[in-house]
């Protein structure tokens, strides 16, 4: 039977009209064999341009449909949906992209022209020899799978689990909360984040369809959207959370007085081996850090901790456990680092102590922090002067070159924090003032009739003088160079991504962009996607964000979560491989090659066979195979050998 | 060749300046000279008619510490910036007389001061030194200039010397043959120059056999690190080969000194190639010496306003000199010694005791004089 082909040809506006001559580009598509009709549009994927297509199909009897436009990513379903509207199988449409491959990449009108002639004799060869093939549907586990415990986490597992799914929540630290836990106030409303937040922690621990797992780690991540099978690393706490009280015994007793850094204070205070991570912990539960404990890390201690526990909690021997889990949809939210101010050393960080990041400011303020909120130097006594310093390891082609978007409402916060709380002279010293979110120009105008000083000028660096710190930097709208005593200086410490990012997205096979954070599938339109089916990003894994834009962000990623399970199947691609046993010699080199273990051996008849179902449709064992007995659905040998050829034609 | 200055914006990359004025901020002539980096930086990229501008006494104000442009969050090439219109200047004809003396010197007699080329190693003559040409040897001694004609600096060349024989180093210098590195040249502005000084220096390193070379001045050492194009040939400052002599045992410092002792970390030498710890790892090894660190140092230090041709200019600042302000420092800090790795500081800090009055207080020394006390 002969083919009637139709070719379509999109002129985007002038995205592809402008560079490429579409006109021309008909009348040569009409030449090509198998082509019955050929014509250009301005805007093909619009109704009227379905439409066209549509039309052609019913009067012409086209029955293969070639669209040169954009990329298949973005219309190949719009255009299949026609054909299927049209009776037709969806599979004998191809698209030959001229605009990404052709005319955004090319200025020559002339040759780019040339080029989308071959481009487009290449996709009409293939469609000639394209078959009909029928999209298979798999059920969905209704299950979901929150990764990160943080505001974005928790607002993301509540949504899912009050619509009445079962979610597991897994969170790297012994407390859920994240970053918001250590918060003091919030801006521009001045919220005490505690007041706001504990509500939402204690409802996490309270929720019967939230499985809350601390101290984990995903390790391993199999399968696909709707079908995913999750190995979790549950690392020992050494204390047996169903018997722990949350007493703090265990903390008095331990021997380790003097204490290490508390990650939770910002280094700001210590805790001992066994402790309680901050007083509202969710869960309240002790646990043992291994590395400073003396038991686990010399291997010697009188173990007092464990004399003082009358709920005998404590269990060293305690090992980590591994977690399998089947879940329909992922949701990320990993969350930020902050900066390390280390990394630009002109600002004497780690030299002079009166020198905080933004976040070592939050636990000096908040009433739960080791001063109990009093804004204090290290000898008692209260700062006279004090300079909040923007764009710290931000907007900085030495450190991170994204804007951290919240550094500059949080610096105001804190400086409105701490002129009420010291009444000293407080200098901002800033470079543009990014106050762009609902109610926080209004903020920026509240705090300068508190009277704190602006000044426009990034700081320059920080050095002591007569026993008083001295910011340096240009007062630019003066044009003078300045030098301001100050008693304290907080660093506007931007937000980076976090340090073991790449190997995460190794875990989820997910992307990140160029400023390190996980990339959304569409910048604009989706937002909370991943390049990965039935995964999603919320909160700052993806990017700087404030608190709402966060919360929104989460509420978008179980929105979407939901909208994928509540259909209980879905729709799978039919372009796995196959392999004929006729022409198989059982020489296993595609079972090898698959990476994901899709390929079984049959003993019986001593030849390999393709599970559909774990089939991705990668196309490596077609590649392989010795004896071309692997095929690909859509992607035959002949299928894109006619391609190549046209192409080189 | 002639330069015009309106590709300075591109050359330089000045349009992605966001006026955030760390550059000034930073500068450590801020106070000293009118010289307003970021206003520099706006004022070229919007004024049509730029030679006026480019006649501003305070452009030879500049020491090229590099403070600007490392802190620079925009990657705007400031220093760059400073050296084009230097060099527009100098194609002109319009550079200040002593610099223009320091130029045609150096084109003449191979050093920026004019002393005679033959007499160039004049202060090596009863040390013993081989003389690359006269004999063999795989490490070069790049003295420089400094070092080979002034009488204070010579005194670090001999002390070096004394040195590299104690810990039996096989070495030896260029003598009459060697000639200005360049880098101070090509910071005056006199860029064809520059490049005819490092093409002849590496074709006469090249043909001399060498496999090292070893510098006085993080200078001279910048120079042959980052900006001779073609140089093969792995370069290190002396502080980086005493301190690995000390470090492996070859050289033994067994005098004890007694005394205090702070560091004044050259730019050249410091904050713009990282070379930090080697001097602090030799100040420390000294038996009885007591090092104290003034407040800004490494990456902060206070740039001594020796670099950049600014020892060949005159006047352009005013107020007090940032070598006082250092001296002062470490008078404050209870140092007896000033120590520092290069030629220039050496100088300016020296010249900054006497204004001073510290004279019986702060005495300057190099790092190399105090290893030979030591030894």
């Amino acid at each position: 039977m002969k083919q009637k082909i139709g070719v379509y040809i999109c002129h985007c506006g002038t995205n592809i009209a402008a560079t490429v001559d579409c006109n021309e580009l008909a009348r040569f598509a009409g030449t090509l064999p198998g082509v019955k009709i050929a014509r250009d549009y301005r805007y093909l994927c619009s109704d009227p341009g379905q439409d066209l297509i549509k039309k052609d199909i019913r009067e012409l009897s086209i029955d293969r449909v070639v669209v040169a436009a954009c990329s298949p990513r973005m219309h190949e379903m719009t255009f299949r949906n026609v054909l299927s509207a049209e009776g037709l199988n969806p599979y004998f449409l191809n698209i030959a992209n001229i605009r990404e491959q052709c005319s955004w990449v090319h200025q020559d009108r002339e040759r780019a022209t040339e080029k989308a002639r071959h481009i487009l004799r290449a996709a009409v060869a293939r469609v000639l020899r394209q078959e009909a093939l029928t999209a298979r549907r798999v059920g969905i586990t209704p299950t979901v799978l929150v990764v990160g415990a943080g505001i974005a986490g928790i607002q993301a597992a509540l949504t899912i689990a009050n619509a009445g799914m079962k979610v597991s929540l897994v969170e790297r630290a012994p407390f859920i909360g994240g970053h918001m836990a250590q918060l003091d106030k919030t801006f521009p409303t001045l919220d005490c984040a505690s007041c706001i937040f504990t509500p939402k922690t204690v409802e996490v621990a309270r929720n019967n369809n939230i499985e809350l797992l601390v101290c984990s780690d995903v390790a391993e991540v199999k399968g696909y959207v709707g079908n995913f099978t999750v190995t979790i690393k549950k690392n020992p706490t050494f204390v047996d959370f169903s018997r722990c009280t949350g007493c703090g015994d265990c903390t008095e007793a331990c021997v380790l007085k003097k204490g290490v850094p508390s990650d939770f204070e910002e280094s700001m205070a210590t805790r001992r081996a066994i402790y309680i991570p901050f007083p509202q912990a969710v869960p309240l539960k002790a646990v043992v850090d291994k590395e400073s404990c003396l038991l686990l890390s010399k291997g010697k201690c009188k173990k007092s901790c464990v004399e003082a526990c009358k709920a005998t909690a404590i269990d060293f021997d305690q090992k980590e456990e591994m977690i399998e889990k089947e879940v329909g949809s992922i949701i990320i939210a990993t969350g930020y680092d902050p900066f390390d101010p280390h990394l630009l050393p002109q600002y004497g960080y780690g030299v002079y102590d009166p020198i905080v990041t933004g976040l070592q400011f939050e636990r000096l303020s908040s009433p739960s922090g080791p001063t109990q909120g009093e804004i204090l130097l290290k000898d008692g006594s209260v700062p006279k002067a004090i300079a909040f310093l923007h764009c710290i390891g931000s907007r900085d082609e030495n450190a991170n070159l994204h804007c951290s978007r919240i550094c500059c409402m949080a610096s105001m916060k804190q400086a409105h924090l701490a002129k009420e709380k010291t009444g000293a002279e407080i200098y901002e010293f800033y470079i543009d003032m990014n106050a762009f979110g609902k109610g926080y120009q209004e903020f920026y105008k509240r705090v300068r009739e508190e009277g704190i000083y602006f000044i426009r000028g990034k700081g320059s660096e920080i050095f002591k003088r007569d026993g008083r710190l001295v910011v340096a930097a240009e007062d630019t709208l003066l044009g003078t160079p300045i030098e301001i005593n100050v008693d304290m200086v907080v660093l506007g410490t931007g937000l980076t991504a976090r340090r073991d990012a790449e190997r995460v997205a190794q875990v989820f096979g997910i992307s990140r962009s160029a400023d390190g954070f996980f990339m959304e599938a569409h910048p604009k339109l989706r937002p909370v996607a991943t390049n990965v089916d039935g995964i999603f990003l919320a909160g700052c894994c993806q990017g700087p964000k404030d608190i709402p834009d966060t919360v929104a962000q989460a509420s978008a990623a179980a929105a979407e979560v939901m909208s994928l399970l509540t259909k209980g199947e879905i729709e799978v691609e039919p372009t796995t491989a196959s392999i004929d046993p006729d022409l198989c010699a059982g020489c296993k080199l595609c079972i090898e090659i698959c990476p994901y273990s899709a390929i079984d051996f049959l003993e019986m008849k001593g030849i390999s066979a393709v599970n559909e179902a774990l089939c991705k449709g990668c196309g490596a064992c077609t590649a392989i195979c010795p004896n071309k007995a692997a095929r690909q659905n859509h992607f035959t040998q002949d299928q894109v050998l006619a391609e190549v050829e046209g192409l080189a034609g | 060749m002639k330069i015009d200055p309106k590709t300075f914006v591109k050359d330089y990359q000045l349009n992605v300046c966001i006026q955030c004025g760390t550059c000034t901020g930073g500068c450590p002539v801020k106070f000293r000279s009118p010289l307003n980096m970021r206003r520099l930086v706006r004022e070229t990229i919007f004024t049509a008619n730029l030679s006026p501008l480019f006649k501003r006494p305070e452009l030879w104000a500049c020491t090229t510490c590099s403070t600007c442009s490392l802190r620079c969050p925009a990657g705007v090439k400031n220093v760059e910036l400073i050296m084009g219109i230097r060099n527009f200047l100098a194609n002109q004809g319009e550079v200040p007389s002593t610099i223009r003396d320091a130029l045609e010197n150096t084109l003449l007699q191979g050093n920026p001061w004019g002393r005679f080329r033959d007499r160039r190693a004049d202060w090596a003559k009863d040390l013993g030194v081989k003389i690359l040409g006269e004999a063999t040897t795989e490490t070069l001694l790049y003295v420089g200039c400094a070092p080979s004609y002034d009488p204070r600096v010579q005194n670090v060349s001999t002390a070096l010397v004394k040195i590299l024989q104690k810990a039996d180093i096989d070495f030896g210098i260029l003598g009459k043959k060697e000639s200005c590195c360049g880098n101070e040249i090509k910071r005056m502005g006199e860029q064809a120059l520059f490049k005819k000084l490092a093409k002849d220096n590496t074709n006469l390193f090249k043909k001399s056999g060498i496999k090292r070379i070893i510098t006085i001045s993080p200078h001279c050492f910048n120079a042959f690190k980052n900006e001779y194009p073609d140089l093969a040939i792995p370069v290190q400052h002396y502080t980086q080969v005493i301190a690995d002599l000390i470090e492996t045992g070859k050289l033994k410092l067994s005098k004890a000194l007694n005394l205090s002792a702070t560091y004044q970390d050259p730019c050249f030498l410091g904050k713009q190639n990282l070379v930090f710890d080697e001097p602090r790892k030799i100040l420390t090894s000294i038996p009885g010496l007591e090092f104290a660190e003034m407040e800004r140092s490494k990456h902060r230090s206070l740039c001594c306003e020796g670099g950049g041709g600014r020892m060949w200019a005159e006047g352009g600042t005013e107020g007090i000199r940032n070598g006082e302000i250092r001296i002062k420092e470490a008078h404050a800090l209870g140092a007896k010694v000033m120590a520092t790795a290069c030629p220039f500081c050496l100088l300016t800090l020296e010249d900054a005791v006497k204004i001073s009055g510290l004279t019986d207080q702060v005495v300057v020394k190099d790092i190399s004089e105090l290893v030979v006390e030591a030894m």
